[in-house]
């Protein structure tokens, strides 16, 4: 299954030069933002971006569609909680926590689903986070409907004091910004290139000898981890995890957050998840349902917008100017 | 015994509702490539339909098993007509994306409309009140649905697999190509295959709705189980979907006699354990 997708090409010779100004004004900006936006927003986007990012890690250079992802979101949102407030850990190994558990999750969920190609596999992960919903809501330790409240901040690694909302944002940002530098890290990897070659032609990095199962399995973990990180770190920002995370409507938010951004870009899901996360706040105070304007950008994007934001960018003459050369 | 016969029952009607769903997924993915995930969506567009007839037009159960399917697959056919159409081409998870935006759409707008909570819809007349069979007491509507689902089925494989209708619709599957070049009209028949998978849906609506509540989740609860049937199922063999539907039906309610904690589970795990030993599924094809 190979989706029609547009990426950064593995840059030989492409202008580096605008690329680094790119990313000095993006994180300059990211830097400066709390001075212009209210911190919780800013952090809840940060969350769904890193959620987002690491979703297109299995999507954009794996070809592989879950549709269960919010389990390893919102599972290892209430690891974190639980860990955090039962157990009395410190924020970061709560998080770990989290991230660990996730990545478990992933495991399990990724090994059923790997066995099933293409549409299957969506129905699998999207079948097996339901039971996961399911588990949650019966659990003893999720609290059922109400959650786990009030789950304290704590201090980073004791002394930094994280109910500070402005300390809390740049824990926040850090840890984005060490999320999506992995992210860089393993895309750009033989082991990258290995997952975009199972992408572009499954059939074909088998015969070469690769055990594609592994890879697929690896690749999943990852992303489930990944995924666990952005939603350890929303359960401290929100100090509550609730069900809403887990279910499969969540599964559906990060899939357009990446779709609308741009399948296969680094940084589209960024932008995707920041339309999102706006939208729902600006629809949060009104009556309409968020869901018809979701469903109706969802239909959009799959009938005439499969570039994304970035992916569109990329495709300009401007970006291929600027050396994010694309390929159709 | 008398538990374990209701639950058996309630499995039978609940399987009745997975068999008629999993055989439209099934028949549309067949020709189209596409994972309706709008299947739900228009399953309660089936049920609400009922209601709207009934308290807005005074049309009862009758007029409404006929006319609500053939509203809902026009419908559909608008749709797959103006937009699905556009996605053939691609990888089919787009043909899955654009339907679950659909889904979303469908029923956020009804929520809007009319509200989250369900509304009741009254078992018609004909139907109403039951009968005991001596070793059980059986409501003579869940006895109609399980009846008339399981004709509805059946009717709908000797369609497919006995009629000349059918026979197209099977060697367009296979290859729509060579189908095409022997002068039958194609882009017609994926249209006409789009409305009955969606007409099916709606006819489940209907039957659900003095069952169950008619609200506009009530779709989106049930698509998911009936994924995991047709992941059990596989989707090659429409009796298949059929076979299966019932199946985890009863399954489904027998966990509610003997480990009610797990009935909300139980149809994911049955498909975990046939992914760990049949990947391709019990009826599937496609290893």
């Amino acid at each position: 299954m190979t989706l029609t997708l547009d990426i950064e090409k593995p840059k030989e010779k492409s202008p580096v030069v605008a690329q680094t100004v790119f990313l000095g004004l993006g994180l300059a900006l990211l830097i400066l933002a709390p001075l212009f936006f209210y911190p919780v927003f800013l952090m809840k986007l940060l969350c769904f971006a890193l959620f987002a990012c690491a979703f297109n890690l299995l999507l954009g250079y794996t070809g592989l569609l879950s549709f269960g992802h919010a389990a390893f979101f919102g599972g290892a949102a209430y690891f974190t909680a639980h860990a955090v407030k039962e157990w009395g850990l410190p924020p970061e190994l709560g998080i770990l926590v989290g991230v660990a558990g996730a990545a478990f999750l992933g495991l399990i969920v990724g090994y059923l689903a790997i066995r099933r190609q293409g549409i299957y596999f969506a129905m699998i992960t999207l079948a097996l986070a339901q039971m996961f919903y399911f588990f949650c809501l019966q659990a003893e330790f999720t609290k059922g409907e109400d959650g786990i409240q009030s789950v304290p901040r704590g201090h980073l690694f004791g002394f930094i004091d994280l109910s500070q909302s402005t300390n809390m944002y740049y824990f926040v940002l850090g840890v984005f910004v060490i999320g999506v530098a992995i992210i860089w890290r393993i895309i750009h990897s033989p082991f990258g290139m290995i997952l975009k070659s199972i992408r572009e032609n499954e059939t074909r990095a088998v015969s070469l000898g690769y055990s594609v199962r592994n890879y697929k399995l690896a690749a999943f973990v990852m992303s489930a981890a990944l995924t666990g990180l952005a939603g350890g770190v929303k359960a401290l920002v929100f100090q509550f995890a609730t069900l809403t995370d887990v279910g499969w409507q969540m599964s559906g938010e990060v899939i357009l957050m990446t779709l609308l951004g741009g399948i296969g870009t680094l940084i589209g899901p960024l932008f995707g998840a920041g339309l999102v996360v706006t939208l729902q706040n600006y629809l949060a105070t009104s009556e309409f349902p968020v869901t018809i304007i979701t469903g109706l950008v969802f239909m959009v994007c799959v009938l005439v917008f499969r570039r994304g934001i970035v992916g569109e960018f990329y495709h300009s003459r401007l970006g291929r100017k600027l050396g994010f050369e694309h390929r159709q | 015994m008398q538990a374990l016969l209701g639950q058996l029952l309630i499995g039978l009607i609940n399987g009745s509702f997975y068999a008629l769903l999993s055989l439209g997924l099934a028949i549309i993915f067949g020709l189209l490539r596409v994972i309706n995930f709008a299947h739900g969506a228009q399953y309660m567009l089936g049920a609400f339909f009922a209601w709207l007839l009934l308290s807005h037009f005074g049309l009862g159960y009758w007029p409404a098993l006929v006319v609500a399917p053939i509203a809902v697959g026009l419908v559909g056919a608008v749709i797959e007509r103006t937009m699905l159409r556009r996605l053939y081409t691609l990888d089919p998870l787009y043909g899955l994306l654009f339907t679950f935006g659909l889904a979303l759409t469908i029923e956020g707008t009804f929520r809007y409309l009319y509200g989250a909570s369900g509304q009741p819809y009254a078992t018609p007349a004909a139907l109403a009140g039951g009968t005991n069979l001596g070793f059980m007491f059986l409501p003579i509507y869940r006895g109609w649905v399980i009846v008339f689902s399981l004709v509805v089925c059946i009717g709908t494989w000797l369609v497919i697999e006995k009629t000349k209708l059918g026979s197209y619709l099977r060697a367009a599957t296979e290859n729509p190509v060579l189908v095409q070049s022997f002068g039958i009209n194609v882009p017609f028949l994926l249209t006409l295959t789009y409305a009955l998978g969606a007409a099916l849906a709606a006819l489940a609506g209907v039957l659900a709705a003095p069952i169950y509540q008619v609200s506009p989740l009530m779709g989106s609860n049930i698509i998911i189980v009936v994924f995991a049937v047709v992941v059990v199922g596989g989707m090659g063999s429409i009796m298949g979907a059929i076979v299966t539907g019932y199946l985890l039906g009863v399954a489904e309610g027998l966990t509610k006699v003997f480990y009610p904690e797990a009935s909300n589970i139980v149809i994911f795990v049955i498909m975990a354990i046939v992914l760990l030993i049949r990947p391709a599924g019990l009826f599937g094809r496609d290893a």
